[in-house]
């Protein structure tokens, strides 16, 4: 019933001439997905900012925003600046009321991240 | 409005992670049919996930033998979605997450279900069971809210 999560990362140059991770997923982020979420984000460079894309991901629940919460918490540590892009109004709006805001920018998409960090 | 007013759907769902997006689509479908804008439907469906997220995993223990009826009975201006489990009931309301204390490992990161459920939809109910009687989540979205 539950799409995995499907992630992939990128490495970019984001606007500003810094180097860039984007982390991309697909499929549903929920509580199924924490290995792959945790595991994927584990594995990218602290030493430069990273993105998060929500462009292909068709489903987050509450356990899936927590996931969000523990990448935070883990940047948060190394000093490591965390954005999302891709989120739908819906979800930027949900990512608002439950303060995720304070820690992460969210962009529209892609383009306006990369300009950004 | 048109001929779904005054009518109940009924769904019934295995006590399994991931069942919960039926119920979402079905809810999705009846608001959709009695002229919901978009965005409260989107707002429905993530109140209906979480609801029956917390009666698959917390009521029900993810016990497969036991099922979560959703039921949604749709009115001129308003849409009821009860989620009922076969778990005793939410005895104590969490208190709203805070992402200060998260980010600082001082509340679990999860715990969000019952916040956003009460943010997102215009009336939440939990009422427990009693003999006889299951435990239930009680959903209401008007129609009549300025915008609709």
């Amino acid at each position: 019933m539950e799409t995995g999560t499907k992630t992939n990362v990128d490495e970019i140059t984001a606007g500003s001439g810094k180097s860039v991770s984007v982390l991309r997923f697909s499929g549903d982020i929920s509580s199924t997905s924490r290995d792959t979420v945790l595991g994927a984000y584990g594995k990218i460079a602290k030493d430069r900012p990273v993105l998060l894309d929500f462009c292909r991901v068709d489903y987050i629940n509450s356990s899936g925003i927590a996931l969000v919460i523990q990448m935070m918490m883990e940047a948060n540590k190394t000093g490591q600046e965390i954005c999302a892009f891709g989120l739908t109004p819906h979800f930027q709006k949900v990512f608002t009321m439950v303060g995720i805001t304070k820690y992460a920018r969210l962009y529209p998409d892609e383009n306006s991240a990369k300009a950004t960090v | 409005m048109n001929e779904i007013k005054d009518s109940a759907v009924e769904v019934k769902l295995p006590s399994r992670l991931g069942f919960e997006k039926i119920a979402m689509g079905t809810a999705a479908s009846v608001a959709k049919l009695m002229g919901f804008p978009d965005d409260r439907i989107e707002d429905l469906k993530t109140a209906v996930a979480e609801a029956c997220i917390n009666a698959i995993e917390h009521a029900n223990r993810l016990d497969d033998n036991l099922s979560v009826g959703i039921v949604l009975s749709a009115t001129d201006d308003s849409l009821e979605v009860k989620v009922i489990d076969e778990g005793e009931g939410v005895a104590d309301r969490p208190a709203s997450p805070d992402i200060d204390r998260k980010m600082h490992g001082e509340e679990g990161t999860r715990g969000m279900g019952m916040f956003l459920i009460e943010a997102l939809v215009d009336e939440a109910e939990w009422v427990k069971g009693t003999k006889g009687d299951k435990s239930y989540v009680r959903l209401v979205i008007r129609l009549n809210k300025k915008g609709n």
